[in-house]
């Protein structure tokens, strides 16, 4: 269970990296990426995803 | 009484203080008056102190000094219809449009090469794209590393307000002076039509509980920052038929908390920029649907005329954008921060400023003897130092005072296509800058030709290069006095 970044879409606003509890964001090479491992989809901590929540780009962080 | 003229431009490389002709003339002697949207007398010295060499606080120093903004804190909190943060291009110029990210060592680097290469900058912003206050992390490291370089820039920071109380504390400390809110709306109805979703408390809101949430972080940081002393200018975008009459509410209430500054800016939207507004056709207001808002608005919160909507990338003095000068790509590995001509160039300008204001004086004093109850509405071709120093067919933009009984104002600027592109002259871009000029009686500028001269007056406009290089008041209080005083026009040097 993990959430992903549709790189495409991804303005690298950076927004999602701060925001997410886990620490699963991370600037790779062009692009924000999330590490699958790390990702909790924001499980027992908020109630929804944070990275989806603040992300200015609709349908960019999505369920992998 | 003649102050020095010194050309600027061996020094600074750019073209402020164009090298003035032998009998360019300088204003007399009297007390010194002028004007930011205040006067110094009526203002507060402290105040004064904290904005004369800030050119979008003070009207009067935007002739004279520059600003730089550096994008490092692209993340935001907020969603507006006229934002997009996906899109940029190099040749358009407004708020939030970048063409680089920068981590804060970079903006250091980029800070201290500007810094060198640019007598006039007096101000560091962070404008967006983001919000400033929300990503801070990155605006407090760019801030502590560049103040530790550069003692005397003036620190500046835009916000939309949603994280602002949060930040009031540490930006006090941090000595930065001047904030400017974005504060669209004070009826969360309206809210919603602007800010489709917030980021707030780690959910997202929308709609008016959105909206509303906003208003009350807005109107308590705003507060916050007044009674911390700390200048505040409010920046509002006019658009039509959705908060262009609910932008007086906005005023009365901004002012009530405090706020130095009111800036109401007209909405950029084209379809090409990708924003909510461009794509749904909302149109933005024209020059004098603007005018005559800010008209009402007069009396209110103190209004900002001069506002040029940079970029948010934006380098040197308004309405000029260097910013391409200095990409990363061209500035070299090492800096090192070399004060010399930045200090040279304060001379300068504390001696011709001084010289200028007492022009002004001089100026509405003519305005006012000529006992007149008409205004004249008159364009400036100018490229700083508050001198009529541009030639028409070079204008970018035009600088529109208004002369009347109250004196002479800076009532705005309207941007036109050049005239003279490469030598040739467009007849096509003519018909623009003479629609633009819509409403204007005059046009100073340093030279034009016969053939320009002649279109415009089809026009309906004058245009004259009798007063080349002579300060923009004192030619606008010699033609005032021409047109409707009853005494023979003065000499002017
Ligand atoms: S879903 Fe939550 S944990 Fe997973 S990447 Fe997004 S913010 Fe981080
Ligand atoms: S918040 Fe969205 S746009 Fe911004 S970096 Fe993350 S995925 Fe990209
Ligand atoms: S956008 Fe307006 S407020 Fe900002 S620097 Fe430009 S002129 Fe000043």
């Amino acid at each position: 269970m993990a959430f992903k970044i549709i790189a495409s879409q991804c303005t690298q606003c950076g927004a999602c990296e701060f925001e997410c509890p886990s620490g699963a964001i991370k600037f790779k090479g062009e692009t924000y990426v999330i590490d699958p491992i790390k990702c909790t989809e924001c499980e027992g901590t908020f109630e929804t995803q944070q990275c989806a929540s603040v992300c200015p780009v609709s349908k960019t962080c999505v369920p992998a | 009484m003649s102050a020095p003229m010194i050309s600027l431009q061996s020094l600074s490389g750019t073209t402020v203080f164009d090298q003035l002709p032998a009998g360019a003339k300088s204003g007399a002697c009297a007390s010194s008056s002028c004007g930011s949207s205040a006067k110094p007398h009526e203002m507060d010295s402290a105040v004064w102190e904290k904005i004369k060499d800030h050119p979008c606080f003070s009207e009067e120093a935007h002739h004279y000094f520059a600003r730089m903004h550096v994008a490092v804190a692209p993340a935001c909190n907020i969603q507006c219809n006229y934002c997009n943060r996906k899109y940029d291009c190099a040749n358009e110029s407004r708020p939030g449009v970048v063409s680089e990210r920068l981590t804060p060592d970079q903006a250091l680097r980029k800070v201290i090469g500007v810094a060198n290469e640019v007598p006039q900058l007096s101000v560091l912003g962070i404008a967006g794209p983001g919000d400033a206050c929300y990503d801070w992390k990155n605006t407090k490291a760019t801030f502590e590393r560049v103040a530790k370089e550069i003692a005397d820039i003036k620190l500046c920071i835009s916000t939309n307000g949603l994280a602002l109380p949060d930040r009031v504390a540490e930006l006090a400390e941090m000595n930065v002076d001047h904030v400017t809110i974005t504060i669209n709306m004070v009826d969360p109805r309206i809210g919603a039509k602007i800010y489709p979703w917030i980021f707030y408390d780690n959910r997202r809101y929308t709609g008016v509980e959105a909206a509303t949430i906003l208003h009350e972080r807005q109107m308590s940081g705003l507060e916050m920052l007044t009674a911390r002393g700390i200048l505040t200018k409010i920046n509002s975008v006019m658009i039509p038929g959705v908060n262009d009459e609910h932008l007086i509410e906005v005023n009365k209430w901004v002012k009530e908390r405090g706020a130095f500054l009111h800036n109401v800016m007209p909405l950029i939207s084209d379809p090409a920029h990708g924003t909510h507004y461009g794509l749904s056709g909302q149109r933005g207001p024209k020059a004098m649907e603007l005018k005559a808002l800010q008209d009402r608005l007069e009396g209110g919160a103190k209004l900002m005329r001069h506002c040029r909507q940079c970029r948010a990338d934006a380098v040197g003095l308004l309405g000029e954008d260097r910013g391409q000068e200095f990409t990363l790509d061209r500035l070299p590995d090492k800096v090192t921060y070399d004060a010399s001509k930045r200090e040279t160039y304060r001379a300068v300008v504390a001696r011709e400023r001084g010289d200028r204001m007492a022009a002004k004086s001089e100026a509405l004093g003519m305005v006012k003897t000529a006992g007149s109850g008409k205004s004249l509405l008159v364009a400036v071709a100018t490229k700083g130092g508050g001198r009529i120093n541009e030639h028409f067919g070079h204008a970018k933009e035009f600088q529109v005072y208004e002369a009347s009984p109250k004196g002479i104002s800076f009532v705005g600027h309207r941007k036109v296509e050049q005239y003279c592109l490469g030598g040739r002259a467009e007849d096509k871009s003519l018909d623009g800058v003479i629609s633009t000029l819509e409403g204007v009686d005059i046009v100073l500028c340093a030279r034009i030709g016969n053939c320009p001269k002649d279109r415009l007056k089809e026009g309906g406009i004058r245009a004259t290069d009798a007063y080349g290089y002579d300060y923009i008041e004192t030619a606008i209080g010699a033609l005032y006095a021409a047109e409707f005083g009853s005494e023979p026009l003065a000499a002017t040097a």
